[in-house]
């Protein structure tokens, strides 16, 4: 019987299992066992988590291997790990130590100010951040497996990942009610590969699942999200840079499961401890923003 | 026509609900243990089953699930729903809901760059049947109650024991439905049962 590593299905469908979940990051074996044990689906491995990185400055680069070496054996749920945008050897590198699934993230600083990877040429599965559709489109156009919300990474302020899936779901629902013959020219103006525009009007919806991330900071935030139909939440800095992770790693991922039982997200909310400082994207310089990195 | 419930903490749930209305049957999520109460069938869906677990507690579903399947309701589970139902996990001292005389590994064909879908002969379906493998579990191990249904690799990947029906591979990820269908027979079979009410 033929065995085929990697097809579409497979990468994609990694991705189907992992809905209503939690993707949490983490930077030591000591934290993805808090995450494990909180329910989280699958942890991201890192040096440091986003607002960390923000804080630090400079480049942002792979993790040390070691990091991800000890995460992938401190856990059994799936491990994910970033590598730079454009960055082919860093993603090679991922690959070949068994990752479960790479984020090409603009979390990183970008490796290429002009191109992406060619997702579709590695056998494991890709999740990349979009803020349009037409970004949407192109990550899946070079075989992006997943897709999340770019929000605007360790801020712990919702406001750009509520704009970024709002706008993805409108233009959408824009696309389903289009003509066919209308189709080329909104793929045209969203800078969107034609034949996976067409895949969407089909189906409907997105052909592959689409998270939330870049800014969740509480239960509610991920249950926010959640009702705005992300199939599942990232949380980067959220949890670790709580003032009880384990608390709030908890609470996040019920409140992810049952977004709609607002009596249990308020007693979920309940004495939980101060959230991680947040930024007002106002603040933040052009320079400071990540959500514009990638093309 | 029945309704089957797919466990909806987390997972691969739209996905199998849309199979189960394709074949005529009604799908509801099931996210409170009271609804177990209205269902013909229940489905485990693919996903991780330690986060699984974890929300089966959390929100009393454990006591539940093993009545429903002492009121000998089919069950059927996919991937993480199969590590469910076992009675024995290798390499764990804990097995979950222990309802099918089965020991499992977990993640035993490796990680995501191990996943693969393959053609599978079937017992029971004519012809082959695409089976999609994610970071799939097998069995290790049956007792004689237990009706293999597919092999892959000498490992036991598709089984049946009376009201439990399991498989490593995920039916709700591809078109085919001969799968589900073989499922869907068995809550047929029981509804049909003289005296069954829901």
């Amino acid at each position: 019987m033929e065995k085929l590593l990697g097809t579409e299905t497979v990468k994609r469908g990694m991705a189907r299992m992992q809905k209503g979940g939690v993707i949490m990051d983490v930077v030591n074996a000591e934290q993805a066992k808090v995450a494990e044990a909180s329910g989280a689906v699958a942890v991201m491995a890192l040096e440091r988590v986003p607002s960390d990185i923000r804080a630090a400055g400079g480049v942002a680069r792979m993790a040390d291997p070691r990091i991800v070496e000890e995460v992938m054996n401190a856990v059994s749920i799936p491990v994910m790990a970033k590598a730079r945008i454009g960055h082919i050897v860093e993603a090679r590198i991922l690959e070949a130590m068994g990752v479960d699934y790479i984020d090409e993230s603009e979390v990183l600083t970008p490796a290429d100010e002009e191109f992406h990877l060619l997702k579709s040429d590695f056998t494991v599965p890709f999740v990349c951040g979009c803020r349009d559709l037409g970004e949407a489109a192109r990550r899946i156009g070079e075989g992006a497996s997943m897709l999340r919300t770019k929000g605007e990474p360790g801020t712990g302020n919702i406001v750009e990942a509520v704009r970024h899936m709002r706008k993805v779901n409108a233009e959408i629902r824009k696309i389903t009610l289009l003509n066919d013959d209308e189709l080329m020219t909104e793929a045209k103006n969203l800078g969107a590969p034609y034949d996976v525009l067409k895949e969407m009007k089909r189906l409907g919806k997105l052909p592959v699942v689409n998270f939330a991330a870049g800014g969740v900071a509480t239960p509610a935030d991920a249950a926010l999200m959640m009702e705005l139909g992300a199939d599942g939440v990232f949380v980067g800095s959220g949890v670790f840079k709580s003032e009880s992770p384990e608390k709030f790693a908890n609470a996040i991922v019920q409140a992810a499961t049952y977004y709609n039982d607002y009596d249990l997200i308020g007693k979920l909310s309940k004495e939980l401890g101060a959230a991680m400082k947040g930024i007002d994207i106002s603040k933040l310089s052009l320079e400071e923003r990540m959500q514009e990195r990638g093309w | 026509m029945g309704t089957i419930g797919v466990l909806g903490l987390q997972g691969a749930v739209e996905e199998h609900i849309r199979q189960i209305e394709a074949l005529n049957y009604k799908g509801i999520v099931i996210k409170k243990p009271e609804q177990l109460d209205i269902i013909d069938g229940l489905i485990l869906p693919g996903g991780e089953s330690t986060t699984m677990r974890k929300l089966i507690d959390r929100y009393g579903f454990f006591e539940p699930l093993k009545q429903f399947s002492l009121k000998k309701k089919p069950i059927f589970g996919t991937c993480a729903g199969m590590v469910l139902v076992a009675k024995s996990l290798v390499d764990a001292n804990e097995f979950h809901l222990g309802l099918m005389d089965i020991s499992v590994k977990r993640n035993a064909f490796g990680r995501q760059k191990d996943s693969f879908e393959t053609n599978l002969k079937i017992n029971g379906l004519e012809n082959p049947y695409k089976a999609v493998f994610i970071r799939a579990p097998y069995i290790t191990s049956a007792t004689e109650e237990v009706h293999v249904l597919a092999t892959y690799d000498n490992h036991i990947v598709a089984a049946k024991q009376k009201n439990i029906l399991v498989s490593a591979f995920h039916p709700e990820l591809t078109a085919d439905k001969r799968f589900l269908e073989l499922f869907t027979q068995m809550v047929e079979t029981n509804m049909n049962q003289p005296g069954y009410t829901c």
